[in-house]
């Protein structure tokens, strides 16, 4: 006891500049904490004040820190406009959809990439990206007409193919690093003591890439729900959230904007922050 | 238990030949290591008989049943990985117990396996923990834990102790001695160490440029090396090659006339083991130029040349050289091998 006291005091009564030396880097990682944070919530912070002060907290000037007169009228309003409730599950539909299918596609594309060696798999990564490289913009006119033809125009399932194009090639490289952050010798050891080579990817591999793959799932949903023109182009009864927004939204108050806004970014906000300790490492890896 | 018959495997990874045609026989039982520098082959080896690596030729048996063709896992093999390879998202007790399950095994024996196993390297204390909680040498005793507890036909073993620092290695080594020993599987273990080889096996397969050089005891290999590759290889200092000329089958050594094999021709290599040799007096001993005297407290290493070629050599501590001096030294007969200049072969070697 004694001893401990005695070890602990001379502890505290150490060197005096390594501990400043600490409480500055401490002070820097703060302020760099409260940079960021700022960086993000701020214009969130806002969009939440213009849309819950009503329709004079909009115009106010200078702000106030806590919206005057709170209202959810706005909110209300929002929500009970035809369509919105539509929509939103539309944008639910089309990001599922995106999710499911870029996994499905682009993590076993992603495993080959990292776990095989054949011919052209450099081009065949070049290749992936340049599916990036066209403008939506250039082949939206080809793909309504050929969506028209086959029945996809103005579903939620064409959207969410659409969006899964756009995801995937995202989601293979993505994986592929996921892939390679997974020792190989993990995946040998499975084999020799027993696995086949799925049985090993399921119990081995999967589980340690598990991280990676919520997170790139999340990245998917996130890549659908914002996507804008596509939808926009693609649809015309059966909009997602944001296509929707757009159109209602130009004709709108502002303080209904703002909510429409808010809305908007809560999911995206809610969902990565209930995933967030998947995008962390769990077993030391996967966090490159 | 099983042998392992390894019948003119040959491996090439493109123009590159890893395996040139190796041949070998494991017996039951047997703790057979592959020896080599890094390069050689012997990891390459190892994992064609495991089954992650397929031959581009030839034949491995285990168990005088062909396995060629068959997965990792239809081999009745474990096998203990340089990096341990231990599964991070498992406690050390499923670790251990992950072959077992496999081949599944009902509860209370992989209970009773695991315990065995953990008893054997004490890891009894962790099986509850995480693998990431663990140091090397625990994470290293989990990987081992996890070969022995399904009991395997064949262990293998890739250079296991590589990771481990120095002491540890040492322990490790004394451990896994007894521990095999009881266990009484037959084992192959790669290595570039010729101290874990020569500590730990029963026969040594000393591989060089894809192709075994000489396959013996340690005994054997150490103190007759087929080649100058593995007697320079082998021993702490190497194999001393000193180039003699022959005249009438004899050869010169200071005051004696050494008989040399009959299949020599003008020149040969006589191989020297530095400790193979005692002080004594000139002319009557070989002359010895001595540039350095290290005295190494067990005992005595000199560096310098003899016949303008340089030699180091081991004399007990007692002795006093100092840097500079020119000794004689008297060979012991028994324990020169006689080399081809031309092949680099032993002429023992060369006959059998």
């Amino acid at each position: 006891m004694n001893e401990q006291t005695l070890t602990q005091n001379s502890a505290s009564g150490a060197p005096r500049s390594p501990a400043s030396f600490a409480s500055s880097s401490r002070w820097l990682l703060w302020s760099g904490i409260i940079m960021l944070c700022a960086w993000v919530l701020v214009p969130i912070y806002l969009v939440a004040l213009g849309a819950l002060g009503g329709r004079q907290g909009v115009y106010q000037w200078p702000k106030s820190f806590l919206p005057t007169g709170i209202s959810l009228e706005p909110f209300i309003l929002f929500l009970t406009t035809e369509g919105v409730v539509h929509s939103f599950f539309n944008s639910l539909g089309a990001a599922g959809i995106t999710v499911a299918l870029s996994i499905l596609l682009g993590a076993p594309a992603g495993y080959a990439l990292a776990r095989y060696n054949f011919w052209g798999k450099d081009s065949y990564r070049l290749l992936v990206l340049l599916t990036r490289a066209f403008p939506l913009a250039i082949l939206a006119l080809p793909l309504t007409v050929s969506f028209i033809r086959l029945g996809l125009y103005d579903t939620v399932l064409g959207v969410g193919l659409i969006h899964t194009v756009l995801a995937l090639p995202f989601a293979a490289l993505v994986t592929q690093g996921i892939f390679l952050g997974v020792p190989k010798e993990l995946e040998e050891a499975a084999w020799v003591f027993g696995c086949t080579r799925l049985q090993a990817f399921f119990k081995v591999v999967a589980p340690l890439a598990l991280p990676g793959l919520v997170a790139t799932a999340v990245f998917a949903f996130v890549i659908s729900w914002n996507e804008v023109f596509a939808a926009s182009v693609l649809t015309v009864r059966n909009r997602t959230l944001t296509a929707y927004l757009l159109t209602v939204l130009s004709e709108s108050p502002m303080h209904y904007r703002f909510a429409g806004g808010l809305l908007l970014i809560l999911p995206s906000v809610v969902f990565i922050f209930a995933v967030r300790r998947y995008l962390f490492a769990i077993w030391g890896i996967s966090s490159k | 238990m099983a042998n392992i018959v390894i019948d003119r495997v040959r491996k090439s990874f493109g123009a590159f030949q890893a395996l040139k045609e190796v041949s070998l026989t494991i017996n039951d039982g047997e703790f057979v290591s592959l020896l080599g520098p890094s390069g050689c082959g012997k990891t390459t080896l190892l994992r064609i008989i495991a089954g992650l690596e397929t031959a581009s030729r030839g034949d491995i048996r285990i168990g005088d049943k062909s396995v060629i063709g068959l997965a990792p896992k239809d081999r009745g093999l474990a096998m203990v990985f340089q990096n341990y390879a231990v599964f991070p998202h498992m406690t050390v007790y499923e670790n251990v117990a992950f072959g077992l399950r496999r081949q599944k095994a009902d509860e209370t024996r992989v209970k009773a396996q695991v315990a065995k196993a953990a008893g054997l390297l004490h890891i009894e204390q962790y099986l509850d923990r995480y693998p990431n909680k663990l140091s090397g040498g625990q994470r290293q005793r989990v990987a081992v834990a996890r070969a022995l507890a399904v009991e395997p036909k064949v262990l293998l073993m890739d250079e296991p102790l590589s990771n481990l620092d120095a002491l540890l290695r040492l322990e490790m080594r004394t451990e896994l001695k007894t521990v095999l020993q009881s266990a009484g599987t037959t084992t192959i273990y790669v290595t570039h160490d010729q101290t874990e080889a020569m500590g730990l096996s029963d026969r040594i397969a000393v591989m060089h440029g894809g192709i075994v050089e000489q396959v013996g005891s340690p005994v054997d290999v150490y103190n007759h090396p087929a080649t100058r590759f593995v007697g320079g290889f082998i021993g702490n200092p190497p194999m001393n090659f000193i180039k003699v000329p022959v005249s009438n089958g004899k050869v010169v050594v200071g005051a004696d006339h050494l008989p040399v094999p009959r299949e020599a021709g003008a020149e040969v290599v006589l191989g020297l083991r530095g400790e193979a040799v005692e002080l004594s007096s000139l002319p009557q001993g070989l002359e010895m130029k001595v540039r350095v005297a290290e005295p190494m407290g067990s005992h005595l290493l000199l560096t310098g040349s003899i016949h303008d070629q340089p030699v180091r050599v081991i004399l007990p501590a007692s002795e006093t050289v100092k840097n500079g001096d020119t000794i004689g030294l008297k060979l012991d007969s028994q324990r020169i091998t006689w080399l081809s200049p031309e092949s680099g072969k032993s002429y023992s070697a060369e006959m059998a």
